[in-house]
Formats: structure tokens, C-alpha cells, sequence
């Protein structure tokens, strides 16, 4: 029995069959197969398309921590509206933060209680508001992997090289690799193969990941963001897997070179160095797994600027962000889910971010599902 | 912010070299190029674009299949282009 007539809306529909096809000979019988897909783009792409309509049943994908807004910590939040509330400060974000809850208060709650703190699209255009503003201090609130960190670090030089001394980050950049070894280590998780994250790589490239397939025998394979994009790398994977090998493998080579881009990977090196560990919200505390600013551009980094209060904030009981940001739970499993935690009340951080898990399921994967629970009852 | 969108490149900007004005679905704005050192670029070249930024270059057909895979995907992508139709990088 094939669950894929359910999903008939996508163009592509019979390339999909096709590959699911292929996909469903490679499946040794009585095997489970379960394969993370790291990046919350994918996760929106699954969800979006249906493409666990596709697959066989033996075949799990379960989602990854690859959603920068779903992995700060609340405690985080906290300090950035610490910062805001310092006289003179006008805070900037990206619009996906601003409604990622603090122990408190989101930057949304923050702003109407008289908090100055402004979406932008670029760290640019926060730099460009400090230099129309001189007399505030301009703070950006950097965030997210390897995508964003070059463009936060070029940034800063442009400070450095202008003179603008008005301006800094609050730095909240993360690094991918360390979180997918913290995954692997967890004792909860078993997996058999990794969808590689597309854009991350356009920086990184594919060899960091030459660790996951020598030391933990699993295959990786980066991919792109489309249906096919995905459904093809779970075919490689899976040929992988069947002739026994365990490589680093491409799918995605039209916009990921191998190497990365070695002029990102510079400027991020010349501006920033790894923390000895920083908190990740549900997954803990994970060594050299983030960024912060290095000494020599000390004047444009907020947390030496301002006086943190920098509070470990557990997360709520409710929530259970942390199994789903590790892929042990799916989103509908928690206990929250689509009640007391909804995209207009988020709980957790991954109903915020259009990445995240659980706003991704809450928006496209819950029709999907209703389509084959009725399926299966008919 | 995660999204990578796909950009056409309509000219370099001759005061400002790192700096690109670039056509994303009809949305013009300058895009940072000094991240691409190195590769040449000019008009007619499609670039991926974080934050304002370019990451990689990428041939046109991606760029085009890249495209319509995000008109598809609705609301997430209005943000960004409305974010990025905010945003006067200089
Ligand atoms: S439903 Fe809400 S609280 Fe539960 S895991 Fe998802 S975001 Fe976290």
C-alpha cells in the first residue's frame, strides 16, 4: 500500500512518484530507516509538500536543531530586552525574533511597554540607523548559523573601516557542527542518514562532515530545498546505505561548492572566535558551539558594552522544544501542541520562526495528516 | 532571515564595488557583493542572497527553479521580499 495518492496538488508529482519508487525498491524488507533532515527549510519543504506521503512507512524523518530563532535560549531574549531598555538604545532584529518569547515578554511585548527595538532585513540597515541616529546606541541582534555570521562579520568591519562607533552586535551566532555531534552523542536517537543543510554549506562546504561519516558511520548528503531536491537525497542515501558505504555526498553541488565560500569562512574568522560552550534552548549546553566577538573589535560587541544580567532561564514545563529540536518527539507529540501553543501564542520557539518544526507542521503538515488518518479509516 | 533568495544582478555599482543593484522578483535593491571577492560578476548573473547579502553565485536556471519554488511557498517568502522592499543598504 502506497500513501502517495494522497498528494496530488505538486507539479512535479510524477518525477516524485517515480523517485518514491526507486526510493521504496531500495528498502531491504523488515528494516526501519531513520534519516534527520538538519535544516528547518527542509523541515518547511516536508511539511509544505507532503513528502512523507511519499515515502514508504519504513522510512522516518525526523527533524533536526537547524532553526536559528528555535535554538536561543530564553535567557538570551531576556538580555537583548535588557539592552533595550538602556537609555539611549535603539534595538534591531530580524522579524523573526520579535516574537520569540523571553522569560517574559517578547520584543513585541518589550516595544509596547516603550522599548525602541526595530525589524530590519540586513545588519546593514541597522548600521546605516546608527549612522543616522548619533546620539543612540544601535544594537544589532545577530543571530543565526554560518548563512548570516559573514554577513554580521561584514558588518562589523564596515563599522571598523567607518568609524561608527555607536554601533553593535549582541552576538548569538551558532555554529552547526557541534549541535548535529551533540545530536549523535544523545543516547535517544538512533539515526541511519542525515539530509545535509543547503545553505549553511554554501559557507562551510561539505567537508566538516567528513566527521559524521568516519566516526559515526552515517551517510550525509547536502541537499537543496526543493521536493525533488529532498526525495533525491533520501535515494542517495538509501543507495548508500544498501551498497554499504558511508560518504559525504552532494546533491545540492549547483549552488554548494565543495569548499564553501572561503572568503565568508575569513571574514567570520577575522571578526569572531568560538565561545567555550553556549546554551542552546532544549538542547543544553554544547561546547565550542558558538560564536562571539573577538577582542580587537571589543567596541562594537554589545556584552562587553552593556552589563549583562545574562540569567540561565529554564524553559517552560510545557514545553518540550528540546525533544523536537533533537528530533525525539514530532511536533503533534507534545503535549502544547496546536493548544495552549499556537503561531499566535507560541510557547516554544520553534512555533515562532516559519523554520521551526512546529509552526511548519501547524501550518501545512497537520492537512496532510488529516488526509491519511481519513484515508486509512476509509 | 533563512531563506536564500535568488537575485539578478543589473549592474555594479561603480562608487561603491562591493555593492550590486540587484533585480529579486521585480524588487530592486543594492545587495553587498564583497563576500563573492574573487568571482567575476556582473550584469545578468544571478546571485544568492542572505540578508542582504550575496553568498554564491548561481546559474539561471537554478536561480529560475529556486524562484518559483519560493513563490509556491507563500507567506514566508511575501515577508522576506516585503522585509527586503524595507531595507536601503548603502
Ligand atoms: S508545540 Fe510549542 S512548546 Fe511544544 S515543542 Fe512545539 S514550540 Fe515547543
Amino acid at each position: 500500500m502506497t500513501r502517495m495518492r494522497f498528494v496530488d496538488e505538486y507539479r512535479d508529482a510524477d518525477k516524485a512518484q517515480a523517485l518514491a519508487a526507486r526510493i521504496a525498491e531500495l528498502c531491504e524488507p523488515g528494516r526501519q530507516y531513520k534519516f534527520m533532515e538538519v535544516c528547518g527549510g527542509h523541515t518547511h519543504t516536508i511539511y509544505k509538500h507532503g513528502l512523507e506521503d511519499y515515502l514508504p512507512e519504513s522510512v522516518t524523518l525526523v527533524h533536526g536543531p537547524g532553526c536559528p530563532v528555535c535554538v536561543i535560549p530564553m535567557g538570551r531574549v531576556d538580555d537583548a530586552i535588557y539592552i533595550a531598555r538602556q537609555p539611549d538604545v535603539i534595538m534591531t532584529s530580524f522579524g523573526d525574533m520579535m516574537r520569540v518569547p523571553g522569560s517574559g515578554d517578547t520584543f513585541f511585548d518589550a516595544n509596547a511597554a516603550g522599548t525602541n527595538i526595530r525589524m530590519v532585513y540586513s545588519p546593514l540597515d541597522a548600521l546605516k540607523i546608527a549612522k543616522q541616529n548619533p546620539d543612540k546606541r544601535v544594537v544589532f541582534m545577530a543571530i543565526g548559523f554560518e548563512t548570516t555570521a559573514p554577513s554580521t562579520a561584514m558588518t562589523v568591519l564596515r563599522a571598523a573601516k567607518e568609524g561608527v562607533e555607536n554601533f553593535s552586535i549582541f552576538c548569538n551566532h551558532v555554529t552547526i557542527i557541534p549541535a548535529i555531534k551533540a545530536i549523535l552523542d544523545s543516547p535517544d536517537l538512533r539515526l541511519d542518514g542525515f539530509i545535509g543543510p543547503g545553505h549553511v554549506s554554501t559557507v562551510i562546504g561539505c567537508r566538516p562532515y567528513d566527521f559524521i561519516t568516519r566516526q559515526y558511520d552515517k551517510p550525509l548528503v547536502v541537499a537543496g530545498f526543493e521536493p525533488l531536491d529532498i526525495l533525491q537525497t533520501i535515494y542517495m542515501i538509501l543507495v548508500q546505505l544498501s551498497e554499504g558505504r558511508c560518504e559525504v555526498e552532494n546533491q545540492y553541488s549547483r549552488v554548494v561548492p565543495w569548499d564553501g565560500n572561503l572568503r565568508a569562512l575569513g571574514v567570520i574568522n577575522e571578526v569572531m572566535e568560538l565561545r567555550p560552550y553556549f546554551e542552546w534552548r532544549g538542547l543544553g549546553f554544547i561546547s565550542h558551539s558558538a560564536l562571539k566577538v573577538r577582542e580587537e573589535y571589543a567596541r562594537f560587541d554589545a556584552e562587553r558594552i552593556f552589563d549583562l544580567p545574562g540569567v540561565r532561564v529554564a524553559d517552560p514545563k510545557a514545553c518540550q522544544c528540546g525533544e523536537v529540536l533533537k528530533g525525539v518527539l514530532k511536533p503533534w507529540e507534545c503535549k502544547v501542541f496546536g493548544t495552549a501553543c499556537t503561531p499566535e501564542t507560541p510557547i516554544g520557539t520553534c512555533m515562532v520562526s516559519p523554520e521551526g518544526a512546529c509552526a511548519a507542521y501547524y501550518n501545512f503538515g497537520r492537512f496532510t495528516r488529516t488526509r491519511v488518518m481519513e484515508a486509512t479509516r476509509s | 532571515m533563512c531563506l536564500g533568495i535568488p537575485g539578478e544582478v543589473i549592474e555594479i555599482m561603480d562608487d561603491h564595488p562591493d555593492l550590486a543593484r540587484v533585480d529579486v522578483s521585480g524588487v530592486r535593491r543594492a545587495i553587498n557583493i564583497g563576500l563573492l571577492e574573487g568571482e567575476s560578476l556582473g550584469r545578468g548573473d544571478w546571485i544568492l542572497i542572505h540578508v542582504g547579502f550575496a553568498l554564491s553565485k548561481i546559474d539561471e536556471s537554478e536561480a529560475k527553479a529556486a524562484l518559483e519554488f519560493l513563490e509556491g511557498i507563500g507567506q514566508a517568502y511575501e515577508d522576506e521580499l516585503n522585509a527586503l522592499r524595507e531595507s536601503k543598504i548603502e
